[in-house]
């Protein structure tokens, strides 16, 4: 095995660890972490299936940002949608046999996904740049963000229209690290697009957990999104509260 | 145009996102409750503490582990800029540390260099920061620019509520010794007298006795508005402004009126004689506990049945969402209304059950608009939909007016502006911050003069009321603007035996009445 076939399989174990880990770890600490008060955003759903269809509505279609910044909302949600597209065809990657509704979508489409993804991170890159609020709010790290998931995407782009990468070596590359399969495992093509697009990627898993990342995880925690409006019909009262009560 | 020593933000046509223009509001800073008579009876060390950094980060550490929503909320935040143009404060002062994201990062900043391995090794690359006497400047002068009125969190994708934040901040700096004066003295007064205004027993029967003898004079009918009056079916927490304060009085005279025709019993008490909650605007749970538990103490003592809230917003806010789990269960009350129940929520029950009389014209010389309290609007529900807290007021109103306008829909409901004095900031050390902002709600107010010849704003909050009150004249508009949504009712009520002058209007009241 080469010297690259060995340091991305350290790579990617330690990132799936990382990320794993890191993720639990923040969703037992949300998960512990009591919520005394009640305070949904009013108006709010009465009942646990208004909640359930609040947050759908919140996480499907970002329905709170709509009603905030209609250009954001527009950027956020294409790139976030062709993001999860590009994701769910990834999956092809990493099967065999690769599910029937995975190897369904077109391979049209994703074309344009790319395109899509990248227009959406400009377009929110655009923002933290020009609009002075949102320039004064920026830090060093938001637009690391922004050029790490470009970088992903840029460079995964290019490996399907511009450079083709021996894509069945690669699968077979994860497959083999997927079964803890060393003997037969095949050598990671050396081409630097690749090596690239895969870098970033395993340092996105990485960062993941320890970064505002964290918001796809924080949106389901959220007590003024996830609370059901109903204070007076159901005393609400966690542990440590109760111990006032002694 | 009262006279002010600062620049009073121009009205326009159409609302503008104006540019940022830094630093224009750091000077802003509540009096420091520096008496320790303020600070200790809430049980907060009297000044500073010597080791105050290691303290706060202790405290901070604390809060994250009480609080879902603090942990969550300094996690989530990707600074996508939704809530940069919400806040009323913001837009009326440009001062972005007024932007929400930006007042929470005041905080963030520092949770991230004490709490985040990021923010511990790369402190610089994601903007964190040591915890220093200037940020601790800035948490004092911004945490008091916030007034929790909660109009960032509905626009935000993952529903961040700087009030969370801002409720955190100063419970970290009321428990390291730098507290407000304003807040603290007032919760102060609630524990000693029972009300924010200090207004012992003797003067509130005596203001009582003398609202009993105005509606006598007023009507010829003699509506009682009891003190202490055990055995009572309800007891009625109002904000004490309502005592005293123009138009608030106007609006407790309403809820006896109502009262009174509606044929129940009815109590106020000299031991809970305030609703309002200021444990809330400084994030104190035990604080805001133990306001809440006189409540629970009067209505106990008293026998009452049910407990009603006068007009008030936050106090709405920590008897509606809070008070059942502060000072609850109330399973000693009568099962059948809501523990508490809103008085508009009454009223409106009453006029839909047609037990009130009411003549629409004795309104007919206003043409009123409603201004959603933000309390109210985005913390609570009145009634049994979502939305109730919009429609309720409305339909109370519309029910004793025949004119009735809304303002531009991004400033009402859900979208609706803070009055700019909510959240504990109603004190004359911070008129510039009150009166910039002001600035959005003054200005959607005055186009709808302009395009419907309105003539009142009807408010249901005892600080909104005396926040425009005093605010208006600086926009160039009258003070008496502002009136209470009951007494608006009040006005329009036709009381039982009530001497109108008018024959056929007594005996259609007669038939109503049966």
């Amino acid at each position: 095995m080469s010297f690259l076939t060995v340091a991305f399989a350290a790579l990617f174990y330690a990132a799936t660890l990382l990320l794993v880990v890191g993720l639990a770890r923040r969703i037992r600490l949300y998960w512990k972490t009591p919520a005394p008060l009640k305070i949904p955003t009013t108006p709010a759903p009465t009942t646990t299936g208004g909640v359930v269809l609040r947050m759908f509505r919140e996480v499907v279609f970002f329905e709170s940002l709509f009603k905030g910044a209609k250009w954001t909302w527009l950027f956020g949600w294409i790139f976030h949608m062709a993001l999860f597209a590009v994701l769910f065809r990834h999956l092809r990657y990493f099967q065999e046999p690769v599910w029937g509704i995975v190897s369904w979508t077109s391979p049209l489409i994703k074309k344009y996904l790319a395109f899509a993804m990248i227009i959406g991170l400009l377009g929110l890159l655009g923002r933290r740049i020009f609009v002075d609020r949102v320039r004064y709010i920026s830090a060093p790290s938001d637009y690391l963000m922004l050029f790490l998931l470009l970088g992903i995407g840029t460079s995964g782009a290019l490996t399907t229209f511009v450079a083709h990468t021996d894509v069945v070596a690669v699968k077979s590359f994860f497959r083999h690290l997927m079964t803890f399969n060393f003997e037969t495992m095949p050598n990671l093509p050396s081409d630097p697009l690749m090596i690239v697009h895969l870098g970033l990627v395993a340092l996105l898993m990485i960062i993941f957990p320890i970064s505002k990342l964290l918001h796809a995880l924080g949106v389901f925690f959220s007590p003024t999104r996830n609370q059901v409006d109903n204070p007076r019909e159901q005393r609400h009262i966690v542990e440590w509260a109760r111990k006032l009560e002694q | 145009m009262a006279k002010a020593e600062f620049e009073i933000p121009e009205l326009k046509e159409y609302p503008e996102i104006p540019p940022i223009q830094p630093g224009s509001m750091a000077h802003s800073k509540p009096f420091v409750a520096k008496n320790p008579e303020f600070m200790e009876p809430l049980g907060y060390p009297a000044e500073l503490v010597d080791d105050w950094q290691e303290k706060a980060i202790e405290h901070m550490g604390d809060l994250l582990g009480k609080y879902r929503s603090l942990q969550v909320f300094l996690d989530a935040c990707v600074k996508c800029g939704a809530c940069t143009d919400k806040c009323h404060y913001y837009l009326g002062t440009q001062d972005p540390k007024n932007m929400p994201v930006a007042r929470q990062d005041l905080l963030r900043k520092v949770y991230r260099r004490y709490f985040t391995f990021a923010g511990k090794y790369f402190p610089k690359l994601v903007g964190a920061t040591d915890l220093t006497e200037e940020v601790l400047e800035d948490w004092y002068s911004y945490f008091h620019q916030c007034s929790q009125c909660r109009r960032c969190s509905v626009f935000c994708p993952y529903g961040i509520d700087t009030a969370e934040i801002s409720m955190a901040a100063r419970e970290i700096m009321d428990r390291i010794g730098l507290g407000q004066k304003y807040c603290n003295e007032i919760i102060g007064k609630v524990f000693k007298v029972g009300n924010n205004l200090g207004l012992p027993e003797p003067a509130l029967a005596d203001t009582l006795e003398g609202l009993e003898e105005d509606v006598l004079d007023d009507t010829g009918v003699e509506v009682k508005y009891p003190l202490d009056q055990k055995g009572a079916e309800i007891l009625l927490v109002t904000p004490s402004a309502d005592f005293f304060a123009e138009p608030h009085v106007d609006g407790l005279i309403g809820y006896g009126k109502v009262f009174h025709e509606a044929g129940v019993s009815w109590t106020l008490s000299s031991k809970a004689s305030e609703a309002a909650n200021f444990g809330m605007f400084i994030g104190s749970y035990e604080n805001m506990r133990r306001i809440s538990l006189r409540i629970r103490e009067a209505a106990l003592e008293l026998g009452v049945k049910r407990i009603i809230f006068g007009e008030c917003g936050h106090a709405w806010r920590v008897a509606y969402s809070f008070l059942n789990t502060l000072a609850g269960p109330f399973d000693f009350l009568d099962p059948k209304y809501p523990v508490p129940q809103h008085i508009l929520e009454f009223t409106w029950g009453e006029i839909q059950k047609g037990t009130l009389k009411i003549d629409k014209s004795a309104n007919d010389h206003m043409v009123v608009t409603f201004h959603d309290s933000c309390n109210v609007a985005r913390a609570t529900r009145m009634g049994d939909e979502p939305g109730g807290q919009f429609t309720i007021p409305r339909n109370v109103i519309k029910a004793v007016c025949n004119n009735f306008v809304d303002m531009d829909p991004d400033t009402i409901h859900e979208k609706t502006f803070c009055c700019g004095g909510g959240g504990g900031l109603l004190t004359d050390d911070l008129t510039e911050l009150r009166v910039k902002g002001a600035k959005p709600r003054m200005e959607a107010l005055k186009n709808v003069i302009e395009e419907h010849g309105v003539t009142n704003m009807a408010a249901i909050c005892a600080i909104c009321k005396s926040q425009f009150t005093k605010v208006l004249p600086y926009y160039g508009m009258g003070m008496d603007m502002i009136v209470s949504v009951h007494q608006l009712v009040s006005e329009a009520i036709v009381l039982t035996g009530q001497d109108t002058g008018d024959d056929d209007e007594q005996e259609d009241s007669t038939e109503d009445a049966a």
